[in-house]
């Protein structure tokens, strides 16, 4: 019985990862449920948009690292990200112009919408592959740790190692900073309470005078931006792959639909309980099995309950659960 | 222009895009192209049944194509004798045990009184299943997957004639519509996307990691074929005699031969359920389904139970997408798990039934020849329009390399465009319903 190593096992592969996943995750499925709460449709083009966001801010990263810049230990990309929001929030403007503006004024219904938002994601999806093709990209540079595994053991006299990634921790910091901001802007300035107003009830909003194409704009700013970070983050995280952002559509989703769509304190719970769940079904249970049975015990097996390729697998399962037992999620979010 | 001479007009377009293409790029591109412009418009019927008759949002059809390849390894590969001995019956008898779970849990759930005591009920009797299912399958998978890795390591298939896999990879696409329905359908409609999204996703993942079955990523190669080998053909005197009676030289003749019959074969396998489609549309259902899918509370209000309905024309849909799938894989005479992607597999057929007319079956097939050929025709048009454009660069030079080099994504951005350009100036499609 060894409950400390235990624990220490359980934060490094468990607990850190999805901590940082859950983040990620979170920022993406808020861009999600704000577009849904004020524009009521499921934009399946979210992942298309977190990639072209990312792609812009790997541009912008190069183009620092060539002048020279650096903000060691910090990655470049941080200071590359507010062109990637830039140009992305100005992407989304345009593209609501040019395409989604016309179904607005015309009224149609929601899944007409999700239809029109395929075709923007294939564009989109055309659009980065073109532009920084279809291949694998590494962008992060700066300090690699904030805590290895080596320096923990020596640290703290145990037999198992903490390491800290410092992509994970500047994860989370960030993520907080953006949510303490996003609920700070909703809840106390005059545009987040408008956005608020036209969401809840938009007939009484628009008698109240708020002026709808604004608070349009302002959401796909908003959207632009949640997503550019989300994406940049994950990309310093693991890696920038335009396909793998595609397939991020599933986990932000679920993340999104779990916490109730339209509701922003659910999509950060939903991100944490989708990520909890990937990381924690998928992960072998063995090692720490060893130290926390008897010393004369062996587990059984690997104790991992699923292949680590089935992780779609439990963004679904527990999709359906959410979804039969609680039909508009966790925290209530809104009907069409 | 009447409907009906609108729809001549569009399919001569297409014929007459299939005949330059020959006259340009050979008759062996032009037939590979029709070959798949016609499983494509199978899969677009299919989708039209669920999106344009009944109004369901089914963003899976990926995953029923896939079951629809997965039938053709399981019904026509020869059956591996040793596997089967080894633990093909375990895994077996595993799987039923896993299925005889679930279904005791369902029940459960059903029988018991709400509380917490059928809470724990359930969780216990899931667990007691689960460990005793991986307990039998764990050592079974092992056992078959060990047997000749490099080129079996799997249980085989039935041996069957490959035909026999068209009807099947339907059979087996409906089973799984039929689960998938039971539980899913009845959602939202973005919610609907977002569930079948998933299931296609989880479908693709069992195909690439459970070797015991599908091979996995070693890919199942050398499936039967319903026609002749091309050598076959050339070793055959008569054929080539009747080759040179038409001027072509045996090799030619034999590879255009063997895509012709298969032309043929997915011909009539269209025509079968375009009248079918044809005829369930015209008929007292096709209305029903209409009225359900134009207004539920009505259609549920004068007494039509719509959920039944939905599920039952889900099944047929992905039913059609599942035989579409298995005549795909017998004409590509392999089973490749990582090729399936959802922009491909689902989506595009999204934009044939869109750009086709939903609601209308002439249109999907309209659309899935069409956008099967703009899709094959836009990497190399694209390659010459860019290299007209970077022209003035001079060779080597970056930027003109890498604008070559991404010729080929330009399809993805085509397609958005042509989409969203028909959404928005002609929604209703080439050939709109009537």
């Amino acid at each position: 019985m060894d409950p400390l190593n235990a624990l220490v096992v359980l934060a490094n592969f468990v607990i850190v990862p999805a901590v940082a996943y859950g983040s990620q995750l979170a920022l993406g499925a808020l861009g999600v449920t704000l577009l849904f709460a004020v524009l009521r449709f499921a934009n399946m083009a979210h992942g298309d948009t977190m990639a072209f966001g990312t792609m812009v801010t790997i541009f912008a990263t190069w183009g620092l690292q060539a002048a020279g810049v650096s903000i060691a230990p910090l990655p470049t990309a941080l200071l590359a990200l507010p062109v990637g929001i830039a140009v992305t929030a100005a992407l989304l403007y345009a593209t609501d112009h040019m395409v989604y503006r016309f179904y607005r004024r015309h009224k149609v219904p929601s899944v007409i919408l999700l239809i029109v938002s395929t075709g923007v994601m294939f564009v989109m999806n055309g659009l980065v592959r073109f532009l920084i093709g279809p291949g694998d990209q590494r962008f992060a540079d700066g300090a690699r740790f904030l805590i290895t595994a080596r320096e923990f053991e020596t640290m703290t006299g145990l037999d198992e190692g903490l390491a800290i990634r410092s992509t994970q921790a500047l994860t989370v910091v960030v993520a907080v900073v953006v949510v303490a901001w996003l609920f700070w802007f909703l809840n106390h300035t005059r545009t987040g309470k408008s956005m608020r107003a036209f969401s809840d009830n938009e007939d009484l909003a628009l008698l109240s005078g708020i002026n709808p194409e604004r608070v349009v704009a302002v959401t796909w700013i908003l959207v632009g931006a949640l997503a550019t970070i989300a994406g940049v983050l994950y990309g310093l995280d693991k890696s920038f792959m335009p396909f793998t952002y595609f397939q991020l559509l599933l986990p932000i989703f679920a993340a999104a639909i779990v916490g109730g769509l339209g509701s922003p304190v659910g999509a950060i719970a939903g991100g944490f309980v989708v990520a909890f769940s990937e990381v924690g079904v998928t992960y072998a249970f063995r090692k720490v099995a060893d130290y926390l049975l008897p010393g004369n015990l062996e587990p059984p097996g690997l104790m991992q309950i699923l292949a680590t390729d089935y992780k779609f697998a439990v963004s679904f399962v527990i999709l359906v659960i959410v979804l039969l037992f609680r039909p508009t999620g966790l925290f209530g979010g809104r009907a069409t | 222009m009447t409907p009906a001479l609108r729809g001549f007009a569009l399919f001569g377009l297409v014929a007459v895009l299939l005949l330059g293409t020959g006259l340009l790029q050979g008759w062996n591109s032009a037939l590979v192209i029709l070959n798949m412009g016609l499983i494509s418009a199978l899969m677009a019927l299919g989708l039209n049944l669920q999106w344009g008759f009944a109004g369901i949002f089914n963003v899976g059809v990926m995953g029923f194509v896939a079951l629809g390849g997965l039938a053709v390894v399981i019904v026509s590969m020869p059956p591996v004798t040793v596997a089967w001995s080894a633990g093909g019956w375990r895994i077996l008898l595993a799987l039923a045990v896993g299925a005889a779970t679930i279904i005791a849990a369902i029940l459960l759930w059903r029988r018991m009184a709400k509380g917490r005591r059928r809470g724990l009920a359930v969780f216990a009797l899931l667990l007691v299943g689960l460990s005793l299912y991986r307990a039998l399958f764990d050592p079974a998978r092992d056992a078959v997957e060990a047997i000749d890795p490099a080129l079996a390591g799997y249980l085989g298939g039935l041996g069957l004639p490959v035909l026999l896999a068209w009807p099947a990879g339907g059979l087996l696409a409906a089973g799984a519509a039929w689960l998938i329905g039971k539980t899913a359908l009845g959602l939202r409609a973005d919610y609907l996307a977002i569930a079948t999204l998933g299931i296609s996703e989880i479908v693709i993942a069992v195909l690439k990691n459970e070797d015991w079955l599908s091979r996995g990523v070693k890919n199942v190669v050398g499936l039967p074929r319903p026609v002749p080998y091309e050598v076959d053909l050339q070793a055959d005197p008569g054929f080539a005699a009747a080759a040179a009676d038409l001027g072509l030289d045996p090799v030619t003749a034999s590879t255009l031969a063997v895509k012709a019959e298969y032309g043929l074969l997915f011909a009539a396998v269209l025509v079968v359920v375009l009248v079918l489609a044809q005829l369930a549309l015209r008929s007292p259902w096709g209305r029903m389904m209409r009225a359900i899918r134009d207004n539920e509370t009505a259609a549920s209000a004068m007494g039509k139970d719509v959920k039944r309905r939905h599920l039952q024309i889900f099944v047929l849909g992905s039913a059609v997408c599942g035989i579409a799938g298995a005549m795909m894989t017998t004409l590509d005479g392999q089973l490749v798990p990582a090729a399936y992607q959802p922009l491909r597999y689902t989506f595009l057929i999204w934009v044939m039934v869109i750009v086709g007319g939903s609601g209308n079956n002439f249109g999907s097939v309209l659309g899935g020849m069409l956008i099967w050929f703009l899709w094959v025709e836009v990497e190399p048009l694209g390659h010459w329009l860019l290299g007209i454009v970077t022209a003035p660069l001079p060779d080597g030079n970056a930027l003109k390399m890498h604008l070559l080099g991404s010729a080929a994504h330009m399809r993805l951005l085509t397609m958005g465009i042509v989409l969203l350009v028909v959404l928005r100036f002609s929604p209703r499609g080439l050939l709109p319903e009537r």
